[in-house]
């Protein structure tokens, strides 16, 4: 019965989102990935179980305040009820099978999903939670990006699990995307493994869900699901360095000779800095500040003037930069493609 | 029999007019626990108030997406604060206010065991509640950065460490919950020793109210998880003034290590919240259905259960940390386990209600509300202990849709139930019953209208704790229903907060026994006199006024 519940539950979000694009809303009733299909039919046991349990308490209840209410003008005591063991024995014994039920669904799919070893065929991905933006480095393909996963969609004849190495460059972040799996924390000092095998191309939501501090809201992420070939030639242009175009030297010379450096990377420049996002393909991801902007040209001069105004405490200083500065800045970071 | 009587023997009644001053200087230098017990609960509900204004700030930034009403710091401090001033200042001292009024006169003492320490406890409480308040001020410190703390109840490290929380905010968040855990500890040392060992002639341990057990039970679970927290709060002072490295991750500390001290203390906490809860249902449910309480020893069973197994289930906050699958898959064992003793208890009242003749009054009304939330309750629970499923769900609004269930709809409801009904014994006035009703309906119908639709966002993949979202997530209206919500709860708590001040200053005199009841309490005066009972009774069963008012057929033959 719940299980019906929670489908409408989905139906009424996608019903109210019908102008978005598909896969605007990130619910766990729609995977296309196998752990959180294998999540989503435990689910579904769980709810039907406890959906008739609650069908039957609450009648019980309802009877009870219908049929024992006291009607008016009757003062005598009923009879006085102290107990009955077969009664409690029953009531015992009967949800302690129900539970044994549950435990064991659970602990078989506890086993089922939960990873310890990465097989040889699998993508590897290190995910770094920062404050409040997610490094993601494929380690061994060479390719550094930010907030945006892509992925290659696994298909029945040649397997394509991505196995997900999550840390933390400060405080704790938990990685969510519904659609692929449930989450597992980015904690720091430590390194937590979670898997992915999605079998569906497109754009899936997720977001941080480990309160990480003021910007904890807007540290979104995306996965995007490509074909194999797809995914493989993503690869081939993110592996290539910067962009070189004369016309907008000047752009990158004021990127070169101010604090940018200091936090972000662009390959075939001399900014190797970490702290923020890689920016060597800035153009090829469709978001800017983790997903708190659309990446366009307006939005990203914007954000160089004063990234607070789109997420306030951001650790990115506003750049201060001449008006006519900032102009030729964006324009050297729109051919980063 | 003759000894009861004489108990119940009115004392007389010194109504002198006494100044301001001298009923101030009273109720500060008191140590009787009566009056700490009101001031408990008085505290409690002006925090509640906080807390509730605080939650409506929370409400309306989320009724909209995109929403710029409060600024993301602003939204952090209120989130932090309205968990920690529910959990620590209206939950426990809600938890001691009850159980401070209500333990002696149960048993038949004539005070707690150590009445200075009892009002020692109290005033740590409330001043340690005072600091944390006092952060809104204070916390800028010299640092100015930051005011209130801003790490959630929880406090996750390392977000408490230096390096991300500057200033003195989180400073506050640990002194004033170290300071009023102190007086939480020294009160649950206090109640326990008395129900050892002042239970008046008679009161065998199963002839003990079973409120009195429920307090026992939770006293003793205080003592064992407040020490802990009260631990880990000083090593996070050591790692944040003194260089110790306990959770600096920086330096090789561990995270998860704050995790386990925390909610070693903060699950079996959320059992020392809802223990009240279930021991004013014992209470209410059996009076009003005119029936015992059904199943007595295996209500106390299940609740001494409740307390052991509720110290084994707590890494079920964590199963998203990445522990290994044995760990996880012991914790939802135990975890569910917990809910056989628990669906034993919700039975049995429900065995209480079978043939019984039910009096609807107003606390009856909570208590019916209360069986019917904290099914709903459980059963979320449940769901969130298959660990797979909790994959998806933890720090999900479907998390914060639960455990509201838990503490209002479970434990609120039934504070409710308990100030509508022993507020005539306290003050020997009743509160009026027709505001009594409408505020049950009308509250109970604002709980449904915030807390049923909050689960559903977790379930399309809205986290917890952020300020704000997107638009089009299929979050929208659910949140703005939500939020509306809580427009139809402040309404309701209006009723309540008006039927307070009006029964207060002309409700109907009460009587000592206004609702035909069966415990000790209601044999004294209401109010009570200071020694609470002229001559100490002797009991014969678990209704010694039942036996009172039915000498044909006492309970002491059954039992």
């Amino acid at each position: 019965m719940l299980s019906a519940v929670a489908a409408c539950a989905s139906g009424i979000g996608r019903a109210i989102a019908a102008d978005a694009p598909v896969d605007a809303i990130p619910t766990m009733f729609e995977p296309v990935s196998t752990p959180a299909e294998s999540i989503r039919s435990l689910s579904f046991l769980v709810m039907g179980i406890s959906g008739g349990i609650f069908v039957v308490v609450t009648a019980v209840l309802f009877y009870c305040v219908w049929r024992f209410r006291a009607r008016p003008g009757d003062d005598r005591e009923p009879p006085q009820v102290y107990g009955s063991n077969q009664i409690e024995w029953s009531w015992t014994i009967v949800p302690i099978l129900i539970v044994l039920v549950l435990f064991l669904a659970t602990a078989r799919t506890i086993n089922e999903l939960q990873a310890s070893e990465v097989p040889p065929e699998a993508l590897r991905v290190t995910i770094v939670g920062h404050q409040w933006w997610w490094e993601i480095r494929y380690p061994d393909l060479g390719v550094v990006t930010a907030n945006e996963l892509h992925l290659p969609a696994s298909r029945p004849g040649e397997r394509r699990p991505t196995y997900l190495h999550l840390e933390s460059a400060d405080v704790i972040h938990s990685f969510w995307i519904p659609q692929l799996s449930g989450k597992t924390d980015v904690v720091p000092n430590r390194r937590n493994l979670m898997w992915v095998e999605p079998h569906t191309t497109g754009t899936f939501l997720g977001q941080c869900a480990e309160y990480c501090g003021t910007q904890h809201a807007k540290m979104l992420l995306r996965a995007i699901v490509h074909e194999p070939g797809e995914f493989d030639a993503w690869v081939a242009a993110q592996k290539q360095p910067a962009t070189v175009v004369d016309a907008v030297a000047d752009g990158r010379a004021i990127f070169q000779s101010t604090a940018c450096i200091n936090c972000h990377t662009v390959e075939g420049t001399n900014a190797n800095g970490r702290f923020g996002p890689d920016l060597t393909h800035l153009m090829s991801r469709t978001t800017i500040g983790s997903g708190a902007a659309s990446n366009t040209p307006e939005n990203l001069r914007a954000w160089i003037a004063s990234p607070d105004h789109f997420k306030p405490g951001a650790l990115m200083p506003a750049m201060q930069l001449a008006d006519n500065d900032l102009d030729k800045l964006t324009a050297w970071l729109l051919t980063l493609q | 029999m003759t000894v009861l009587e004489e108990g119940i023997a009115r004392p007389h009644a010194a109504a002198e007019r006494a100044s301001a001053w001298s009923v101030a200087h009273d109720w500060v230098t008191t140590v009787d626990h009566k009056k700490l017990g009101v001031m408990y609960v008085a505290s409690a509900l002006m925090f509640f108030l906080i807390a509730g204004f605080e939650a409506t700030l929370i409400r309306i930034q989320l009724a909209v997406p995109n929403n710029d009403f409060l600024p993301p710091d602003t939204f952090n401090r209120l989130f932090t604060m309205h968990g920690t001033t529910m959990v620590f200042l209206v939950g426990m001292p809600m938890f001691f206010g009850f159980a401070n009024y209500l333990t002696p006169l149960m048993i038949g003492a004539r005070d707690l065991a150590f009445p200075r320490m009892n009002a020692f406890g109290f005033w740590l409480f409330l001043f340690g509640g005072i600091l944390l308040y006092f952060s809104f001020l204070g916390g800028d410190g010299l640092y100015g950065a930051g005011t209130a703390p801003d790490v959630g109840w929880f406090a996750y490290a390392p977000l408490t460490g230096k390096a991300f929380s500057r200033g003195n905010s989180t400073d506050y968040w640990i002194l004033g919950i170290l300071v009023s855990g102190l007086g939480s500890t020294g009160t649950a040392l206090n109640l326990a020793t008395t129900i050892f060992t002042m239970r008046c002639p008679g009161m065998t341990w199963s002839k003990l109210p079973l409120f009195v057990w429920l307090m026992l039970v939770d006293c003793l679970l205080t003592l064992v998880i407040l020490t802990p927290l009260t631990a880990a709060q000083v090593m996070l002072l050591l790692d944040r003034y003194l260089g110790a490295h306990f959770f600096d991750t920086q330096a090789g500390g561990s995270a998860v290590l704050w995790q386990h001290f925390f909610w070693f203390f903060g699950h079996p906490e959320v059992y020392v919240l809802i223990m009240p809860a279930f021991a004013i249902m014992n209470e209410i449910v059996p009076v009003f259905s005119r029936n015992p309480l059904f199943g007595y020893p295996f209500m106390v069973g299940a609740t001494v259960l409740i307390g052991f197994i509720s110290l084994s289930v707590w890494a079920h906050h964590m199963f998203v940390v990445g522990l290994s699958p044995a760990a996880n898959t012991f914790f939802a064992l135990s975890t569910m386990a917990i809910a056989v003793p628990t669906g034993i208890k919700i039975f049995n009242w429900l065995g209480t209600m079978w043939g019984g003749k039910i009096r609807f009054t107003v606390p009856m009304l909570w208590c019916t509300g209360f069986l019917f939330s904290f099914v709903i309750a459980g059963l979320t629970g449940v769901m969130l202990a298959v660990v797979p499923w909790d994959w998806q769900l933890s720090d999900s609004y479907f998390v914060v849709a639960h455990f509201h269930f838990v503490l209002i709809g479970g434990l609120l409801f039934t504070l409710f139930a308990a100030i509508y009904y022993w507020f005539p014994k306290v003050t020997g006035k009743m509160m009026d019953e027709r505001l009594g009703k409408l505020h049950f309906w009308v509250f109970a119908a604002g709980f449904y209208l915030t807390f049923v639709p909050m689960h559903f966002p977790g379930l399309l993949g809205m986290p917890r704790r952020i300020y704000t979202y997107e638009a089009g997530r299929g979050w929208d209206e659910l949140n703005l229903i939500s939020s509306l919500g809580v427009a139809v709860q402040l309404v309701g708590l209006s009723f309540f907060l008006w039927n307070l001040v009006r029964s207060l200053l002309r409700g109907e005199p009460a009587g000592d026994d206004p609702w035909d009841a069966w415990t000790l309490e209601w044999s004294t005066t209401s109010p009570p006199p200071e020694y609470n009972f002229e001559q100490i009774p002797v009991v014969h069963s678990r209704r010694p006024l039942w036996d009172l008012k039915h000498p044909e057929d006492p309970d002491w033959r059954y039992e």
